[in-house]
């Protein structure tokens, strides 16, 4: 093992086509025209020494560092801001260059302090590199005099140093070091699309600054790292490294937070986290990183981590720690306890999005070869699992058709229901790049997100339209689309069903779908609707973005209907720049999807009534499987509450926090014989849990996450896992107790199986993996080096379907007790419920989740911003801190659900989406009024949660 | 926030029928074979019997396609 070194080309890669051949130091070489010399150079093997050049960024010529001679040309340009040119020959190193060079870092070197021994950056410091490859000897200026490297001059204050600010609890700016060479501020203009930081002052006086000369914390600054990752010297550094110290190995890993699967190397000591760095060669980051990726891995060694097994006879004794073997056959006999007592059907699982695709296939394997039923669900129920029925309804797939760079080709970009620069910041941070290169943006959501309008970012449309009208609003959109004569019918004759589209075609031409017809069903001008609707289909290629504010809803599947609709109407798929891409919300919703988590479907999307499909599982698992699909999340409720459902194993998903209606979800747990929590820590839902299993963090086991591209990548096992296994050996432990036989050493052992079993896996093994670095499903035959655009000469399906969809309003209506709409969303700092996120430092950023209302229904009601409030609805109440902001609409109200005490989804309802149960977690009618305090609910669920908690017997489990 | 199983499977039921209605080609079948692909047996076999009673609160779309769903399970057995 040793420490991943990425090539730093020194100015980004050129994409033209046309090939230029030059000489370099006597050495012919050939690159894509637009290409600078300098890496043109680097491409020849041949560094030039530079300081204010990385490929991240764009050149800048300011350090003059990497000057080179041309041939037949006056003067020594730069070579980061020169291009090639043909049959140009260039000098690297003449006596001349080198004089250049020892001057400008003898300059540099003057006004720079000389603590390299004790500096956090030696060994991993360019200022102190370009030193040494220019043979800088000397400094004959001395360090008398104006400067910025020390407090006092000869005793007296010396004004233009600063004190180093250590604001930020993950980096520290030391602006004693900072040579000023714009790395940070270009980084976070052009790779994070922030713009917090700039260069105050002029001359001697220029240095960074955050905001208007704020700390960083102050400033708008949101610790996406790109400032630190792009710093040449120690003045913006990591604290963990000042801490530890330089790492000496690393691995390619991938992030366990979002859909976007951003990968990085684990920069190590020993087993000891050094940094997360972001991995160039990451195909979905292209070495970029957000706050919680980057940095807030520290829960993996927080204190609250459980680390042993526990057991209790009932939910209100105390836990008590008992071996791994006592817990796994307490669970086991358990299990086989209920099925004998209640059927076969009594008992379930729950996959998760967070875990590997490998723990995934094997809690769902342990149902239908265990158990012998159907019953194994996952958390994406409750956020894609829309996306997965419309699209296969569509087009034939279940995924998303694009890659991200497909962005780069946009010329139009509609977002509805998703809030990348929180949700997806670093595919945000992409998309607001191809933004201010000039692509057009269309956002319908009823809050007004960053996307809007941000610096250098202006959406042509912002349709803030009423939470739960969706539909409506795509049906008028494709009215204009059709009625206008807009749609493109050489593409839908070509690859559609034509009948199909007639019928469709007349359905949304119906008058009651015009924009006018529907303007105060949805509180959008119709002039704006019909002005995005004509850019959509004419601008450009243009893509739809989406997320949980589509599918969340009770009409969320025919919402993702509707926008394939679109798509397939204007043409806008098969190619890049274009596409129907939803944004995944955990790292492995994809993944735990695609691995047979769903009752109705085994790996692969294949109905379980597939005899087919069923066969090839049965011949390799031994078992004969149950044909008929099991029960969904809700559905198990349900059944629990009936008494017919009486055991569920969970791993990884903290059903009670982020399911809705919490009370009935309690209710349901209570009624269980076997709980069985596979977590991280005592989260939510195991207060009502009889077996508790420690897990493991990503840094902690070995498999692959499928992101949000379909691109599957590796996790690498970092350090060993503390609670002793890795999550797929605790399923293997059970399964093995209760008879099952498995025998998988490794969790390559798994993807093997995955492959043999699943036609469009065929092609993946973890060498593949290696290999490649990721592959996109499809991977098989066919496709062996994956699949990054679908559907690209036809649909999965053959011809692509339009479906008529018929807007029917949601159960949740406003009256006059509950007169507001709230809808829910997430923030930057935080991840999902927070289980992670509020165990880091980012909770510095959101320590409690807040109200926002509009200043008209606040005052109507007495609220001031920052009071307490009471929010009730027609299942249950709770109250939190208001914020007053005309984001949102008069009308609607908006919280996050990142913290447990909020209890957010007492308030949201039963209803769910019509085709998949997918809960209506985007739209409930509430009432606000202000209160004194936390509800009585929160007080009694705070004294539960501390009773459930409760672990006997002297121990160091917290430890 | 009904508890009652019947009438939350008739809800859904309603919210399919909803979806499958108003489309041109195969209402009934369409909701028929959502509803054998996605719900579970016993889901199946209680809205049957309250069809068999009935099928009060149910709309007209769902009460044919639960019958047809009647008919395949029974042609299938």
């Amino acid at each position: 093992m040793t420490l991943i070194r990425e090539t730093d080309f020194g100015t980004p890669e050129s994409k033209s086509g046309n090939m230029v051949t030059l000489t370099i130091d006597g050495k012919s070489v050939t690159v894509p025209e637009g290409t600078s010399i300098m890496r043109a150079a680097m491409e020849a093997g041949t560094e030039i020494p530079k300081l204010c050049a990385t490929d991240s960024i764009q050149a800048f010529g300011s350090c003059r560092l990497c000057v080179i001679e041309v041939e037949g040309r006056n003067g020594t340009p730069a070579s980061c801001t020169t291009p090639v040119a043909p049959g140009i020959a260039v000098k690297t190193q003449t006596p001349r260059l080198a004089a250049i060079r020892r001057g400008v870092m003898e300059l540099y070197i003057s006004d720079h302090p000389l603590d390299c021994l004790t500096c956090a950056a030696n060994g991993d410091c360019e200022l102190q590199d370009m030193a040494g490859a220019v043979g800088l000897r000397d400094v004959r200026y001395g360090y008398d005099g104006a400067n910025h490297v020390f407090a006092r001059n000869a005793g007296e204050a010396n004004f233009d140093w600063k004190p180093k600010d250590e604001s930020n609890p993950y980096f520290t700016y030391d602006p004693s070091k900072c040579i000023v060479c714009n790395r940070c501020v270009r980084a976070c203009e052009e790779v994070q699309g922030t713009f917090a930081l700039t260069i105050s002052g002029r001359g001697f006086e220029s240095r960074v600054s955050a905001g208007m000369d704020e700390a960083f914390m102050e400033s708008e600054c949101v610790s996406c790292g790109a400032c630190v990752q792009a710093c040449p010297t120690a003045t913006l550094t990591e604290k963990s490294v000042i801490e530890i110290g330089q790492p000496e190995h690393s691995e390619i890993t991938t992030c366990a937070y979002c859909g976007v699967g951003c990968t990085f190397k684990a920069e190590m000591r020993g087993e000891e986290v050094v940094r997360m760095a972001p991995w160039k060669d990451g195909k979905a980051n292209h070495g970029h990183s957000c706050i919680k990726g980057r940095f807030a891995y520290g829960y993996a060694l927080h204190g609250d981590r459980i680390l042993n097994p526990m057991i209790r006879e009932t939910i209100t004794e105390p836990w008590r720690e008992v071996s791994w073997d006592e817990a796994i056959s307490f669970a086991a006999d358990r299990l086989a306890a209920t099925q004998e007592k209640y059927g076969k059907n009594s008992v379930g699982v729950i996959t998760s999005s967070r875990c590997t695709n490998e723990e995934s296939y094997l809690v769902q394997k342990l149902a239908r070869q265990g158990f012998r039923n159907n019953n194994t669900d996952t958390c994406a129920r409750v956020c894609h699992s829309p996306t997965g029925y419309g699209l296969a309804q569509a087009f034939g797939t279940s995924a998303g058709t694009q890659d991200f760079d497909s962005v780069d080709d946009s010329d139009v970009i509609l977002v509805i229901g998703a809030n990348p620069t929180d949700a997806h910041p670093v595919f945000g941070s992409r998309m607001k790049k191809r933004l201010r290169e000039g692509a057009r943006l269309i956002v319908i959501d009823p809050r007004r997100i960053d996307l809007v309008r941000s610096p250098h970012i202006e959406a042509d449309y912002h349709l803030p339209l009423k939470p739960g009208t969706n539909v409506a609003i795509v049906t008028a959109i494709a009215h204009v689309i059709v009625t206008e004569g807009l749609a493109n019918l050489d593409f839908v004759k070509a690859r559609c069903d034509w009948d199909e589209y007639q019928d469709w075609a007349a359905f949304v031409s119906q008058p009651q779908y015009s924009p006018e017809a529907l303007e105060a069903t949805l509180g959008v001008p119709a002039a704006d609707l019909r002005g995005a609707a004509r850019l959509y289909a004419t601008g450009g290629n243009a893509a739809i973005y989406y997320g949980l504010g589509v599918t969340e809803h009770s009409q969320g599947s025919t919402t993702v209907m509707g926008i394939a609709n679109l798509a397939m109407a204007t043409g806008n798929l098969g190619r890049p720049g274009v596409g129907v891409n939803p944004l995944r919300g955990q790292n492995n919703v994809q993944g735990s999807c695609d691995m047979g988590s769903f009752p109705h479907e085994l790996p692969g999307y294949r109905h379980i009534s597939n005899e087919e499909a069923r066969k090839a599982f049965e011949a390799d698992w031994g078992v004969e499987l149950d044909p008929e699909p099991g029960l969904r999340i809700p559905n198990m409720f349900d059944a629990a509450i009936e008494g017919r459902f009486k055991g569920l194993y969970v791993q990884g998903e903290d059903i009670l926090q982020s399911d809705p209606d919490t009370r009935h979800v309690s209710a349901a747990l209570a009624n269980m014989d076997i709980v069985i929590v596979q977590d991280l820590f005592l989260v939510e839902t195991a207060n009502y849990a009889h077996v508790f299993l420690p897990g493991a963090t990503f840094l902690e086991k070995d498999g692959t996450f499928t992101n949000a591209e379909r691109r599957v990548q590796r996790v690498t096992k970092v350090m060993t896992p503390k609670n002793g296994y890795a999550d797929w050996e605790v399923t293997q432990l059970l399964a093995n107790k209760m008879g099952l036989g498995w025998n998988y050493a490794h969790a390559s052992e798994i993807m093997d199986e995955i492959a043999r079993l699943t036609p469009s896996f065929a092609g993946v093994s973890f060498d593949r993996l290696a290999e490649m670095g990721s592959v996109q499903w499809p991977c098989n035959e066919e496709s062996p080096e994956g699949m990054p655009i679908m559907h690209i000469d036809g649909f999965a399906r053959g011809k692509g379907k339009f479906v008529i969809t018929e807007y029917v309003p949601t159960d949740e209506k406003v009256g006059p007790r509950f007169p507001l709409l709230l809808t829910t969303g997430r923030i930057l700092s935080q991840y999902n419920v927070g289980a992670q996120t509020r165990r880091t430092e980012n909770s510095r950023w959101h320590e409690e989740d807040v109200l926002e209302i509009h200043p008209h229904d606040a005052q109507d009601r007495g609220v001031r911003d920052g009071d307490w409030v009471r929010v009730q609805s027609r299942a249950g109440e709770t109250s939190l801190r208001a914020v007053v902001t005309d984001r949102v609409a008069p009308g609607v109200v908006y919280t996050t659900f990142h913290h447990p005490m909020t209890q957010a989804n007492v308030v949201t309802t039963d209803n769910s989406d019509w085709a998949t149960n997918c809960p209506e977690y985007k739209v409930t009618a509430v009432q606000i009024s202000p209160s004194n305090g936390p509800t009585e609910w929160q007080e009694q669920y705070r004294e539960l949660s501390e009773q459930a908690r409760r672990i006997a017997t002297a121990i160091d489990a917290a430890e | 926030m009904s508890h009652d199983p019947v009438e939350r499977l008739v809800k859904m039921a309603n919210q399919i029928g909803a979806f499958f209605g108003p489309q041109k080609t195969g209402a009934a079948a369409g909701m028929a074979d959502h509803l054998s692909k996605f719900w579970d047996p016993h889901m199946r076999a209680s809205i049957i019997e309250h069809v068999q009673h009935g099928g009060a609160g149910l709309d007209p779309i769902c009460i044919e396609a639960i019958k047809l769903l009647e008919s395949q399970m029974k042609g299938a057995a």
